[in-house]
């Protein structure tokens, strides 16, 4: 901890704070993802990329437990968070979710105010003892989503009133405004113009001062330019991880670098 | 952890092994909503099994009956006094002049059996229906040639005997009772110990007709089931074409307009009017202006036919929908006309879904009482089976729904014990009804 | 039955029809098949639908006129001065109707030859014994004017059926000629055909509109009459409903809508909570087993004919909640004089609806989109506070619907009110009292021997038309909002 301004500068000596260690995933009798072994670091944008069936998502969706909502699905191994393995039976998803946020592929605000869609985290975690305290926690959310200054003067209209990439924006306070750790984002541009695309990619970076953030991508210009880590999957395995530059110029495994230079996808 | 001290960072939050007391409080909450659902379905399920035992226990009773097997004597002094066998002068015998050999029937059967009765043998007499007498004579008139034999015959207990075999009618609720006496629940105890005197399955509850308030051990659903049939006739052969002929039009030809707009609205707002709204129509078109006669199952067939007709054409309409446009584009493709299109390849391919959804709308029809109580298909006796088509669908008539009824709202509690009988009797059709659809469902059913 | 007879040879020739268009087409395409423009069954069926089309046309429009007609003609041989003071020429046409029905039938049954039916005279014959014995009871004896009124109803009657027949039968052979004229190779058969079957097919989607045009018109003119008969101020705002069939009755609806609107309040507050929460259950929570045995069952209860429930109601819940609360109860109370109650018939109603409200509300739930719920779970709610608070008012104006739609459903319940509720119109709070509804009091007055000229009878059509309207209002109320519902997530 002493060394923490050092570690500014040298991002390769970050703490993890998520390790997957042999974790499997099975969708009935698919085995969608295969002995996956991974760290993700704090206050780092980590980019999962890969062809689309890759696996990325359904991984993705281990780190917060929300595979846990589909039936069939069967998770094995160790996911840990801060060294505790979150699929503990001792761990209540609730509890754990809150600490990992999620943005998912298309933006999803709820049929209420712009308000409330904020507030909704905090309400149910209990995070405002009072009126202006929720207010505070609101600005702030919508603030740190770079949202405010479009809807400060109509926060009680409907959220889904909002353009789409001002709706994805309002989706990332949302998920802000809980507090979380970690913040997992599926796609979160793919349903977005090239505009909207550009201001959320500015958050995300922006974002990385306070949070780790796990995003997976479509897209490699994007997986460029906001990560710092990047990692490769390819038939539900995790082919390559490594520093984004590293990735990008100089793959180590074949098969990256065919997905790279756009052999397959 | 320099950040801790930045206003903006995330506040660190505790082990994720240890639940927090508010994360405690909202997991409580969450099990306590999950039950409200679990209770809510097994409230629902109690419910129907509450209904279906209910049904089950005091229905299943009616199809058993007492009867009291005699030996009867047909005395040829009594019924055919010139010994002519003239059947013109039998038949002068009324079924007053029937009692003296049914009590003689009483003393020849106790004689064999070997029973003795402080009874007067009247009184023994009474514990049979009412309708014994008439029975005996019809029997008596279609086979003159017995007369002088003594013959053996099965004759129904009254109801207040068959109540005391089944535990309904007792000691204690008799004592007022001008009808029957304890007396003569003991007479019937002996009989029932020589054997004389047995429940048995009863035919004449299904296939009979109804019989008068005082008979309630004769009445039957047999009549009323023939009404139902007839008017379900008529429902089949008005509603399936005139609803597949609105669906196909609907569905495949009408222009997007007004007029269409229209009848879609009235179509859908006709399947959610009350029943008993059509049978206001059913008696002020059909009855009072059409001077239809009333009762008749031509005229319950009609308005239970404008009552299903929405039903018909909603379910019609989805299964023509799921049959792919690609059909239609490959039968113009190869230069059908439009009509011949639908008529050659969607209709067929429709077909299943067409039957399902008709055999639902007649199960529906089958059920409904509240219109046939306006067109006057309750409140007489349903006594006589229709002898033809026409007769069936003319004559007088009750239906099922209506017959039941019609033995609840009687007073004698042995009337009810045939309502819950007869209601599993139309259970009994609906349930095939619809495993029928079930069927014709797995087997057809295709997925696009 | 002759117009059974007349359709049937209507049909058999159409028959005839089809078989001689194919032949005449075979004939004149030279026996060749190919050189007709269309193929060769759809100038059979040409000459079949000219055929028959405009003859069953004919027997239907004749069906509905003739009985209007010849009433008419009838009424006018009744001299004004035989109707009586508080009777009216429709009381006296009935008893026409009924007399010429005996005489029809006692001809049928051969009591009477036509002859002697037609000479018949009240003075010299004892008309209501003859008719009694083929089973037509006559109130009174039979007056002379009545009599002959019935014979030239018979007459009447009896020509316009000759004249039907007559008329149908040249039509179809009109119909049947024609077409086999215009049967030629080069005629085109198929898309006349197809014309012809389009008119059909329009013919039986505008049979909707008939119908309900139909229920209108028939209530409003009997509803017409009813205040002309009867203050509407009364109906519409007395408080007493006392019918009395020797006239001076109070008919106010305001009573029987409180019955109704008391018993379909209880019904709602059993089957919205139980079928809300089923839905919720089936929806989110159980698994696929569970849902696919819980579902269907919960679907019998709305699958059971309303007389089971009603009986249910009579013989079974009416007398348990009477051991329960009334005189010598098991509570030791007496608020309960009868089985029959608004409690009684609200429960047994709200069975009923139990399925009606879950189906539609799972239908409702599960249009939420998935999207949602997962918004909400990733960010650490729980799965009730998802439902609660984002799934629940995302559905809300569906639920309102369905909650509408089986508050309709309630209003217009019959059998079961008539079973379980009671007969006494009053205001009362008490959920333990019998009370009556609308439809109730439907069914009692047009069920009893009333005739169809006093308000107390005719009450019943305003009484059925206020219920059309009710029901109808929600039901295009509630359709509305589902339907917007539905575009919201489409």
């Amino acid at each position: 901890m002493y060394d923490a301004p050092k570690l500014e500068t040298n991002v390769q000596a970050k703490e993890n704070k998520i390790a997957a260690r042999n974790v499997q995933v099975y969708y009935g009798e698919t085995h969608a993802i295969k002995d996956v072994n991974v760290d993700i670091q704090d206050k780092t944008v980590t980019a999962f990329i890969g062809p689309s069936g890759c696996g990325k998502s359904t991984f993705l969706r281990c780190l917060n437990r929300m595979n846990d909502t589909i039936d069939i699905c069967r998770v094995e191994g160790d996911i840990t968070l801060d060294g505790e393995n979150i699929y503990d039976r001792k761990v209540d998803p609730v509890q754990l979710r809150a600490k990992v946020g999620m943005v998912f592929q298309k933006p999803n605000p709820f049929p209420k105010s712009i308000y409330d869609n904020v507030a909704y985290g905090p309400r149910i975690h209990g995070l405002a003892r009072n009126k202006a305290e929720l207010d505070e926690i609101v600005e702030k959310s919508l603030r740190r989503g770079a949202i405010w200054d479009e809807v400060k003067d109509r926060l009680q209209s409907l959220g889904t009133g909002l353009s789409g990439g001002q709706q994805q924006r309002l989706c990332i306070a949302r998920a802000v405004a809980t507090e979380p750790e970690v913040l997992l984002m599926d796609e979160p541009c793919s349903a977005l113009d090239p505009i909207a695309t550009a201001q959320v990619e500015e958050l995300i970076d922006e974002l990385r001062s306070q949070y780790s953030v796990v995003i997976v991508t479509h897209s490699m210009q994007q997986a460029a330019r906001v990560s710092q880590k990047t990692a490769f999957f390819h038939l539900g395995n995790l082919v390559e991880y490594g520093d984004t530059n590293q990735i990008f110029t100089k793959p180590k495994d074949p098969r990256t670098e065919s997905y790279i230079t756009g052999r397959i996808g | 952890m320099t950040d801790a001290s930045l206003p903006t960072g995330p506040t660190p939050k505790g082990s994720i092994y240890t639940q927090s007391p508010r994360v405690k409080r909202r997991n409580a909450a969450e099990g306590r909503f999950k039950f409200y659902g679990m209770l809510a379905i097994a409230t629902g399920l109690l419910m129907l099994a509450i209904l279906l035992f209910t049904i089950l226990s005091k229905g299943t009773g009616a199809f058993q009956q007492s009867f009291i097997t005699l030996n009867v004597p047909l005395l040829e002094a009594k019924l055919d006094k010139t010994g002519e066998r003239d059947l013109e002068k039998i038949k002068k015998v009324s079924t007053f002049g029937y009692a003296p050999i049914i009590q003689a029937g009483f003393e020849t059967t106790l004689e064999q059996a070997g029973l003795q009765s402080d009874l007067k043998v009247k009184t023994q007499a009474a514990i049979l229906s009412k309708s014994v007498a008439a029975d005996l004579r019809n029997y008596v008139l279609t086979n003159p040639d017995m007369i002088g034999h003594t013959v053996e015959f099965k004759f129904l207990a009254n109801s207040w005997i068959d109540g005391y075999l089944k535990g309904r009618v007792s000691r204690i609720s008799v004592a007022d009772n001008k009808a029957i006496s304890a007396e003569q629940l003991d007479f019937a105890d002996s009989l029932r110990d020589a054997g004389i005197l047995r429940k048995s399955f009863n035919p004449a509850f299904i296939l009979g007709s109804d019989a008068s308030d005082q008979r309630p051990e004769a009445a039957g659903m047999g009549v009323s089931m023939a009404g139902s049939f007839f008017m379900m006739l008529v429902v089949l052969f008005l509603s399936l074409p005139i609803g597949v002929a609105a669906s196909i039009y609907l569905e495949e030809f009408a222009p997007k307009n007004r007029w269409t707009d229209l009848i879609e609205v009235n179509i859908s707002n006709l399947a959610a009017v009350p029943s008993i709204v059509f049978g206001i129509l059913g008696l002020a078109v059909f009855i009072n202006y059409m001077n239809l006669p009333q009762s008749a199952p031509l005229v319950g067939g009609l308005v239970l036919t404008l009552m299903t007709l929405p039903t018909i054409i909603i379910s019609t309409r989805a299964s023509l929908k799921s049959v792919p446009p690609s059909i239609r584009d490959a039968a113009l493709g190869v230069g059908a006309s439009k009509m011949q299109a639908v008529f050659h390849h969607v209709l067929p391919l429709a077909t299943p879904g067409i039957l399902t959804g008709t055999i639902i709308g007649l199960a529906q029809a089958l059920g409904e009482t509240a219109p046939l109580l306006l067109i006057g298909m309750i409140g007489f006796i349903a006594s006589n089976a229709p002898g033809s088509v026409a007769e069936g669908l003319m004559s007088p008539n009750s239906a099922m729904p209506a017959q039941i009824y019609e033995w609840a709202k009687r007073a004698d509690p042995a009337f009810y014990e045939r309502a819950w009988g007869g209601i599993i009797i139309l259970l009994v059709f609906l349930v095939s009804m619809n495993a029928l659809v079930v069927i014709l469902r797995r087997r057809f059913e295709r997925r696009w | 039955m002759p117009v059974f007879w007349l359709v049937l040879a209507v049909l058999a020739l159409g028959v005839a029809g089809y078989v001689f268009g194919r032949m005449r087409a075979l004939a004149a395409a030279g026996g060749d098949a190919r050189k007709l423009h269309s193929r060769l069954n759809y100038y059979g069926v040409n000459v079949a639908l000219f055929t028959t089309i405009p003859a069953l046309l004919l027997i239907a429009v004749w069906m509905i006129a003739q009985p209007m007609l010849v009433n008419r003609a009838t009424e006018g041989t009744i001299p004004d001065t035989f109707v009586a003071k508080g009777s009216s020429i429709d009381l006296v046409m009935s008893d026409v109707r009924r007399v010429a029905e005996g005489l029809d039938l006692a001809v049928a049954r051969s009591a009477l030859s036509a002859k002697e039916a037609r000479a018949l005279r009240a003075d010299d014959s004892d008309i209501r014994g003859l008719l009694g014995e083929v089973g037509v009871a006559l109130g009174s004896d039979v007056k002379p004017e009545i009599l002959r009124a019935a014979q030239t109803y018979r007459e009447l009657s009896k020509t316009a059926a000759l004249w039907m027949t007559g008329l149908v039968i040249l039509l179809a052979l009109g119909g049947l000629g024609y077409s086999i004229a215009r049967t030629r190779a080069d005629f085109r058969a198929r898309n006349v055909v197809e014309k012809a079957v389009m008119g059909l097919l329009i013919g039986a989607a505008s049979l909707a509109i008939l119908t309900t045009i139909g229920i209108v018109l028939s209530m409003l003119f009997e509803t017409r009459n009813f205040f002309g008969l009867h203050s509407w101020s009364d109906f519409f705002l007395g408080s007493t409903w006392a019918p009395n069939f020797r006239g001076d009755s109070e008919l106010s609806i305001l009573p029987l809508l409180w019955g109704t609107i008391y018993i379909s309040v209880i019904a709602l507050l059993v089957a919205v909570p139980i079928g809300l929460f089923a839905a919720i259950y089936l929806s989110e929570y159980a698994g696929a087993k569970t849902r696919a045995f819980a579902k269907p069952m919960l679907e019998i209860l709305a699958g059971i004919p309303t007389i089971v429930y009603g009986l249910f109601a009579l013989l079974t819940v009416g007398p348990t909640l009477l051991a329960i609360f009334g005189d010598g109860g098991a509570l030791g109370v007496s608020w309960m004089k009868g089985a029959t109650s608004v409690l009684t018939a609200g429960v047994v109603m709200g069975i009923m609806l139990i399925p009606f409200v879950s189906s539609l509300s799972d239908d409702i739930i599960n249009a939420v989109p998935q999207s949602m719920r997962d918004g909400s779970l990733g960010l650490g709610a729980t799965h009730s506070e998802t439902i609660r608070q984002v799934v629940l008012p995302a559905a809300l104006p569906g639920i309102v619907g369905a909650v509408l739609l089986a508050a309709s459903r309630a209003i217009g319940e019959t059998m079961i009110v008539v079973m379980g509720a009671g007969a006494i119109a009053k205001f009362s709070l008490n959920p333990l009292e019998s009370m009556t509804t609308i439809t109730t009091r439907i069914v009692s007055q047009l069920t009893g021997d009333g005739d169809f000229s006093s308000p107390e009878t005719l009450v019943a059509f305003a009484l059925g038309l206020t219920l059309f309207v009710l029901t109808l209002g929600l039901n295009i109320f509630a359709l509305y909002i589902v339907r917007k519902y539905r575009e919201q997530y489409e």
